[in-house]
């Protein structure tokens, strides 16, 4: 055997295109072989990433209807409007696995490719919130994760200048190899500057503008983004686009004005299969075709193939529609902000995205003696796609949550570990998940633009609307660790505490986005997962009336460490009409009744508790009833309007006594709580059951209060008081267990901790997982 | 008439729109000054806003200072004009040497966006007059090369001089030396804020224009802003606002 007889893989194979895929493209292109150039064109555009191939058929069943939705799934961003003539966009969207290899570029274009994805529609990006998921904060490689990506994120964000609010740091071990970047952007828009992503008028010009284009990110979406692949492979660097923050400030301003200025027909953004994508899904949207001249595409260096033309992902650059007559007008523009811009082809009314080498003649027809290289129908790249029937198969032994209301579990182990509940929360209130995030976000601006009412630490974010009195609202949530036992309630989990921690402050949720972070579909188990995440998430929009705007499937979280835990990143933007009336989670002041709203229900399984005493799955998750979710949180927003709250957190992450400790230290004030009929002490300390409120009233407020949670239906119950320089909790139990029971009876578990000790935990604890202090 | 005052726009310029929106607050009209032109268009001051000028990707501000409207600024500056440099306006000036110092990385070698406080040294100069002394004021920070350094020599030549105008102050209104965590930078001698000899150019690393409203959680920044609409309504030979309003 030579080495000319070693077996190839044809270039299919070798794009990530399979044997069925081929003879699919084949249907669409009348019978014929695709050239390699259309084979490029095809793999990218039918990559897991940008066709939602196997995520397509599920996606369909999440409600998109909503009050005030503007624009939805489909388009670039969800936009709703919120009155006074705006309206809001925002998105989320994934960029993990550029980030496991080169993590400050990966976080970096990650930013700045939601942000694009905002602006292209004529809104202004406000906010960016950054839900991130590494391994165990002591391994080295998750500290250089780390760091890479939160530099990344800081180093665009702060220098395009919009500020970073919010987000989420969690470490879980299944993230190891495997970390997760989602970025969820949200901008501002006046309702008729509504751009969309079309390619409207056959005649008009196509003109790119912004960034040249060069050899970086080439197969992003098709190579790293699409497939599972191995820890830190240093082979997929080049696929990594690089990103320019002053590139992309100058493309926010000149895109805002050319759209303010009725300059555009259409706009849509280079992100994911670079030009090949922006052209096709434009022309297929306006049901036109586009004719590409390859010729004159700007580049950064000579001899780029035209498939590395066609197909790279390099970073900031915008492709627009235009009137023949618009053009000088761009062009100025264009110039005054210092960005290339350039007529790269036609539109046509052939439905085809066809490829000319050799260049245009005046008429905006192939010149003569040039070369047609690829043509391919528009949709065949976009809406005709190929969807793929994927297997779910649900693992052998499930688990079902306890009904609410069943019985404790007899033991919940905090006694028989010995553990004293006041070391036990100083050490959640000190963990790597539940401390301060402060360590990495004081590495953001978090209030350039001067509209960050609250910015990342306390739950959600809040902006002001100028020359209006209401405020935006929003938060990301994502609850891996009871989706690793049941993935669908995760996802309903999900998106109950991200609302929830929307209504806390008074504003009504909006609108969902959402980005689904799993596994390979092409293991059942993986896309049962998959399936039952985004039925979690379905069920859950529902009940709580809420329209799923947009979002972002990333599949093939998994490396030679595993898959990651189910992970659906849920990001909700509320809207308080009256900013006035903005209530925050602190202890507001001295006296003030405390009330729990909801009731703890069995289950410790997926509980930071459970992480911590090593609880095993063996118990169950807490469950979780939808319409109890949608009552909590229609109450409490009705008991901020009407004036009744001081302050309102929900019940999430390390449970009650965690609760309470953030709002002791965020108020700089100690309680004194006395909770009666505690089933058991660690469910009723630590358990992390949903639904749930602490509320704090003016004492002549308090009856009113609690009239209001119980005509909502709602268990409701005054637990103590506001006060004091120590967080005291007198746990006592309704028949004698745990360690009670050892002591002889029906004796309280106490728990007694100065307020210093709890700010010091929280404060402190992130750095020192992370090694950044001593 | 509110009082002219110019806001220079370079294209990486990301406080612009802030300070436009607290000038309006503090009673002047903002006057836009794209980084290409090379004229003051006649405002009465100069505010050279925050930023990544024209993305600073080698020094911030080194690229600024050979920009049209920078050497406009600094006839302007010459000649005896108002011109306050916020955050990498700041760092602007530094390079253009129209202010004393320089503005290096942060100690931490790390990005700082938090709240800090400082404190005025001097409460005679047009920037500062509507301050009190020593008065601590709330406002952001958000920067990557905030350090204030000069050497020995120089800086004790500042102290003579008395052109340390703002200090970066703890919780007890002391000095936030470098080490203390209430120095956001490693700034030498706590150093926030510095002015010109002649006492008409000065730059600070905090953020007035984000803490000009109670909404915002501070309006401490606005006494910053107030003191240099009423110096430049001073310079225009206008009447000034806060008169104005007294009358």
């Amino acid at each position: 055997m030579t080495v000319a007889d070693v077996p190839v893989e044809p270039l299919h194979r070798r794009l990530g295109v399979t044997d069925d895929e081929l003879q699919a493209i084949r249907d669409r292109l009348g019978g014929r072989d695709p050239n390699d150039l259309e084979l490029a064109m095809f793999s990218v555009m039918w990559s897991e990433h940008c066709s939602y191939k196997s995520s397509r058929a599920l996606l369909r069943t999440l409600p998109t209807e909503g009050a005030g939705v503007v624009a939805g799934p489909g388009e670039n961003a969800g936009v709703i409007s919120i009155g006074d003539g705006l309206a809001v966009a925002f998105k989320i969207e994934s960029h993990n696995h550029p980030s496991a290899v080169e993590p400050y570029q990966g976080a970096a274009t990650g930013v700045g490719g939601i942000l694009r994805d905002i602006f292209t529609m004529g809104a202004r990006p406000i906010a960016v919130l950054d839900a991130l998921r590494f391994g165990d904060p002591a391994d080295a490689r998750t500290r250089h994760l780390v760091d890479g990506v939160v530099r990344g994120v800081g180093g665009y964000g702060n220098c395009v200048g919009v500020p970073t609010v919010g987000g989420e740091l969690v470490f879980d071990p299944s993230y190891a190899g495997n970390p997760l970047v989602n970025v969820m952007a949200i901008g501002l828009l006046r309702e008729g500057l509504l751009t969309l992503a079309s390619a409207p008028g056959p005649g008009n010009l196509v003109v790119l503008y912004g960034s040249a284009t060069g050899r970086d990110g080439i197969g992003g979406a098709s190579v790293l983004a699409s497939a599972t692949f191995t820890d830190d492979d240093p082979s997929k660097r080049p696929s990594v686009q690089v990103g320019d923050p002053f590139a992309e400030k100058l493309l926010i301003e000149a895109s805002l004005e050319l759209i303010e200025r009725g300059l555009v027909e259409g706009l849509q953004d280079l992100g994911a299969g670079g030009i090949t994508c922006a052209t096709s899904e434009t022309a297929d949207r306006a049901g036109t075709g586009i004719l590409v001249d390859l010729d004159a595409i700007p580049r950064r260096e000579p001899g780029l193939e035209p498939f590395e033309v066609m197909i790279s992902e390099s970073q900031e650059r915008m492709c627009a529609a235009v009137r023949p007559d618009q053009w000088p007008a761009i062009l100025e523009v264009c110039q005054r902000w210092g960005l290339p811009a350039a007529i790269i082809g036609r539109v046509t009314d052939d439905g085809d995205i066809t490829v000319v080498a050799g260049g245009l003649d005046a008429d905006g027809r192939p010149a003569e003696g040039s070369r047609e290289i690829a043509r391919i129908p528009a949709r065949a790249l976009t809406s005709d796609a190929i969807v793929h029937a994927r297997v779910a198969t649900p693992p052998a032994h499930r688990r079902g949550a306890p009904a609410p209301g069943a019985p404790a579990a007899v033991s919940d182990r905090l006694p028989e570990r010995g553990m004293d509940p006041g070391a036990v929360l100083l050490a959640l209130l000190g963990s790597a998940n539940l401390s301060s995030r402060r360590a990495v976000y004081r590495q953001y601006d978090s209030t350039v633009g001067a509209d960050t009412v609250a910015g990342p630490g306390r739950g959600a974010a809040v902006l002001r609307v100028r020359g209006t009195r209401k405020a935006l609202v929003a938060t990301t949530d994502g609850n891996q660790a009871v989706g690793a036992i049941d993935p669908w309630l995760g996802a309903a989990l999900s998106v109950a505490e991200a609302t929830r921690n929307v209504s806390i402050t008074g504003a009504r949720p909006l609108g969902v986005t959402n980005c689904l972070n799993y596994g390979d579909p092409t293991r059942p188990d993986a896309y049962w997962q998959l399936s039952e995440g985004v039925r979690g998430l379905a069920d859950a929009c529902r009940a709580l009336g809420l329209p799923v705007t947009g979002g972002n499937v990333s599949l093939y979280n998994e490396s030679s460490g595993g898959r990651i835990a189910p992970t659906p990143e849920i990001g909700v933007v509320g809207l308080l009409d009256d900013i006035s009336t903005l209530t925050e989670p602190a202890f507001a002041q001295t006296g003030d009744t405390i009330v729990l709203v909801g009731d703890a229900t069995p289950g410790l399984a997926g509980s930071a508790y459970a992480a911590l005493a090593g609880v095993t799955t063996e118990d169950d998750p807490p469950d979780l009833d939808l319409a109890r979710e949608a009552a909590v949180q229609v109450f409490i927003r009705e008991a901020i309007e009407r004036g009744l709250v001081a302050s309102a957190q929900d019940v999430s992450g390390g449970g009650l006594a965690v609760a309470l400790a953030e709002c002791a230290i965020w108020g700089e004030l100690g309680a004194t709580i006395r909770l009666a009929h505690v089933a058991s002490p660690a469910v009723g300390l630590f358990g992390e059951s949903p639904s749930r409120l602490v509320v704090t009233a003016r004492p002549a407020h308090a009856a009113a209060l609690v009239l209001l949670a119980r005509q909502n239906g709602l268990p409701v119950e005054p637990i103590g008081s506001v006060g004091g320089d120590r967080l005291v909790i007198e746990a006592t139990a309704a028949a004698a267990i745990g360690a009670a029971e050892d002591r002889g009876g029906r004796v309280a578990d106490t728990l007694e901790v100065p307020l210093r000790d709890l700010q010091h935990a929280w404060e402190h604890g992130l750095a020192r997982s992370l090694g950044w202090e001593g | 008439m509110p009082v002219r005052i110019g806001v220079v726009v370079f294209p990486g310029s990301n406080c612009d729109r802030d300070t436009i929106h607290a000038l309006d607050l503090a009673g002047a009209e903002p006057v836009v000054l794209w980084h290409e032109q090379a004229s003051l268009e006649g405002v009465a001051a100069v505010i050279l806003p925050g930023g990544f000028a024209y993305g600073d990707y080698l020094r911030a501000g080194v690229i600024a200072r050979f920009s049209p409207i920078m050497r406009a600024v600094a006839a302007f500056a010459g000649d005896g004009g108002l011109v306050l440099g916020i955050c990498n306006g700041f760092q602007v000036l530094a390079e253009a040497g129209l202010v004393p110092g320089a503005l290096l990385r942060n100690q931490s070698l790390r990005f700082a966006g938090r709240e800090v406080a400082i404190a005025a040294e001097r409460v005679d100069t047009a920037f500062t007059h509507a301050l009190e002394v020593r008065r601590p004021l709330r406002m952001p920070v958000a920067h990557g090369e905030g350090c204030y350094y000069a050497d020995e020599a120089a800086l004790d030549a500042l102290e003579r001089a008395r052109q340390v105008i703002f200090r970066y102050v703890d919780a007890t209104g002391m000095d936030a030396q470098p080490g203390n965590p209430a120095n956001p930078n490693g700034s030498l001698r706590a150093i926030a804020g510095v002015i010109n000899a002649t006492g008409n150019v000065a730059g600070l690393m905090p953020h007035p224009e984000r803490a000009a409203e109670a909404i915002l959680g501070s309006e401490d920044g606005m006494g910053i802003l107030r003191s240099l609409v009423e110096s430049a309504a001073r310079a225009a030979g206008q009447t000034s606002p806060l008169e104005a309003a007294a009358r």
